[in-house]
């Protein structure tokens, strides 16, 4: 019995940990029938693994049989691997006492497809409607949509979980073409579409009425999968900013491609997966939605590309050199946002203490900035004069020399000559 | 100048109060628990008075808005010497100033408060996070701390409302008190371990049968979420900090 179940969760457990969405941000149920579990507005990473990926849901496929063939996937139908499929009882009874021992903060549902996408779905809304009626349960939900499945069925899972979401895996339509022919961006959009009208409908009811039921109320999320195929940079975050515009997602997860079959379409069997990469995508992603850049500034016909060796924020200011320095005493918050080395919380520091007498060197470095890394765009009450205009090619040779890049230690993706 | 207080909430408003009646100039404020004696500086030992205290307190309210109370109390929960000194000085600057002096991150007590106050609640947010229960026989989910700060009464609530229907008890191993919530509130207790009772992992004998189970199947998870191929320890050790390592149920061997 024990080593059936262990055996199960081992299984199920590793075919879901592809999907890198983790957060449990935004859950806004609280404990009010005295059950089990209450929201935290921003979420509780519990722990992480020896990757460093945070662990804050317990994140499973209630299968991995799947009819379909993608072949950036461990599950797909012609894989030969361990196939395993839970009870709904056991992913209750899992999640309830992962939950009151404080392992994790909620579930992470997804599903292989098997017989067909109702079919599937209707497992999930099975799972979900027993931990909110049976046993009070009021922890953290993410739950799959899957594509295809019928709008009754999405609709009624929508009120039940916290989130939902359902992964473009590839940045463009030809990416997916290639390696999943059977899908399409499409069946994707369709269903996210749907669930973002009925967000939008619950809310202007709430507005009226007083008591409407929530309707996933953090929100949706995407994923794509960064390095199986050809894409560029400017490819992938144009497509994310589509869907973060059209769609209001919540988030939008980049996956470094790590290889798992030697299909000739995509990277081979011991490629690094691109780690580096993934992260200046995420560094471009949080500069779109809290810097208040436009993806059109850090992308462009002429930057297809994220620079490796330094952030795009600091690479933005180096291409746009004509806006710095800037003083600190007097800019806009918007602007100081966009110095490389001040971050939000500085930046709000710095708007409020100015209004008490010009800042100096030594509180800005207090405040809490990078200041070896602002001083080259910005001046304040004592900055030493500066005679030499610097190039920024020059200003970024200044940066490399006296900085230490975590990654650069670790060999790019060189080739072995001998 | 030296004032000297108990290391109480109220001694430390006292003082204020003290400060404000006396205006001796330049001070320092220090708990007995540290106070040297110095050659050639006055000092002088308050007495700890609610009254006084309650009215500083009350003055502090109309003053500063609620985050900037919580920043005081959780900056005062940080235990810290030099903490009650900044306290004691930012108490003194905010009431000398007009409203709104607390959003002067340029004056080194502001900051100082803000950065202690961000500290703790981090502290706060790891034990929310890396706290694991284990069920007893009887039914009780026990988890023991040793946090840096004293954070129990600022997770108390938390806790309460996320296992309103399970009994738990958190006990703070360092500073030997704990909150146990009986299903109704949550009170403070004491417990007398026994010289050789381990006080961080339950034996088998105390905890439930099926504890054993899931903490197994937890471990399981976590090894079967890692991906090998992107190892990065760094990473991994600055997020789950090796001090905590004690607390968490995946990182033990057996």
């Amino acid at each position: 019995m024990f080593d059936r179940i262990r055996e199960k969760l081992n299984i199920l457990a590793d075919a879901a940990k592809c999907d890198v969405s983790c957060s449990s941000s935004g859950g806004t149920r609280k404990n009010d029938n005295k059950g089990l579990g209450n929201s935290h507005t921003s979420g509780i990473c519990h722990t992480y693994t020896e990757d460093g990926r945070c662990v804050s849901l317990l994140k499973i496929l209630l299968t991995n049989h799947c009819i379909y063939d993608c072949a950036f996937c461990v599950s797909r139908k012609s894989n030969d691997v361990k196939r395993a499929a839970f009870t709904v009882d056991e992913v209750v009874e899992l999640t309830m006492n992962f939950y009151r021992r404080n392992y994790i903060e909620g579930l992470f549902l997804s599903s292989g497809i098997f017989k067909n996408a109702d079919f599937t779905m209707e497992r999930l809304l099975l799972i979900v409607k027993k931990l909110r009626l049976e046993q009070r349960y009021n922890g953290y939900i993410h739950l799959k949509t899957i594509p295809g499945a019928s709008d009754e069925l999405i609709k009624e899972a929508g009120l039940y979980a916290d989130r939902m979401s359902i992964n473009l895996e590839m940045p463009t339509e030809a990416g997916l073409k290639l390696l999943a022919p059977e899908k399409s961006h499409a069946d994707v959009i369709k269903p996210l579409a749907f669930v973002q009208q009925n967000i939008v409908q619950f809310g202007e009811d709430k507005k009226l009425i007083k008591h409407v039921p929530k309707f996933v109320p953090a929100g949706q999320s995407t994923q794509m999968v960064v390095g199986a195929t050809a894409e560029s940079d400017k490819d992938i975050m144009y497509t994310a900013n589509a869907f973060y515009k059209n769609y209001s997602l919540k988030r939008v997860y980049y996956s470094g491609y790590i290889p798992i079959s030697n299909d000739n379409r995509m990277p081979i069997l011991g490629t690094q997966p691109p780690l580096l990469r993934e992260n200046r995508l995420y560094q471009t992603d949080w500069l779109m939605r809290f810097y208040g850049f436009q993806v059109q500034e850090i992308l462009n016909d002429e930057n297809p590309n994220l620079e490796v060796d330094i952030d795009p924020k600091l690479s933005w200011a180096i291409r746009n050199m004509q806006h710095f320095p800037i003083d600190i005493n007097k800019a806009d918050y918007q602007m100081i946002l966009r110095v490389p080395g001040i971050g939000i919380m500085s930046a709000k520091k710095i708007v409020q203490a100015r209004k008490f007498g010009k800042l100096r060197i030594d509180q800005l470095k207090k405040i809490g900035i990078a200041y070896n890394r602002a001083k080259h765009f910005i001046t304040c009450a004592d900055s030493p004069y500066q005679l030499k205009d610097y190039q920024g090619t020059q200003i970024k040779a200044f940066i490399l020399a006296e900085s230490q890049s975590k990654y650069l230690k670790t060999a790019q993706d060189q080739l072995l000559l001998f | 100048m030296t004032y000297i207080f108990d290391g109480s909430l109220a001694g430390l408003l006292s003082s204020v109060f003290e400060w404000f009646e006396r205006k001796p100039g330049q001070v320092i404020l220090k708990s007995t628990a540290i106070f040297q004696p110095e050659a050639f500086a006055e000092s002088l030992e308050i007495t700890t008075d609610t009254s006084k205290a309650d009215r500083i307190w009350l003055g502090l309210q109309k003053k500063l808005r609620k985050d900037w109370l919580r920043k005081f109390y959780c900056s005062y929960l940080s235990e810290l010497p030099e903490a009650y000194n900044h306290l004691f000085q930012f108490t003194c600057y905010i009431f000398m100033q007009l409203q709104g002096a607390e959003e002067n991150y340029g004056n080194a007590h502001v900051m100082a408060l803000s950065k202690y106050a961000k500290s703790v609640e981090r502290e706060k947010h790891r034990m929310e996070a890396f706290i694991r229960f284990q069920e007893t026989a009887d039914g009780i989910f026990y988890a023991s701390i040793d946090p840096d700060f004293n954070v129990l009464p600022l997770i108390s609530n938390h806790f309460k409302n996320r296992y309103a229907d399970q009994q738990w008890i958190i006990y703070d191993v360092k500073r030997k008190y704990g909150l146990h919530y009986n299903l109704n509130t949550v009170e403070e207790i004491t417990i007398n371990f026994s010289k050789d009772t381990q006080q961080q992992k339950l034996s088998p004998a105390l905890s439930d049968e099926k504890e054993q189970l899931y903490a197994l199947l937890w471990k399981d998870y976590f090894k079967s979420a890692n991906i090998v191929a992107r190892k990065n320890t760094r990473l991994h050790v600055q997020h789950v900090p090796k001090r905590y390592w004690k607390y968490l149920t995946e990182k033990q061997l057996s």
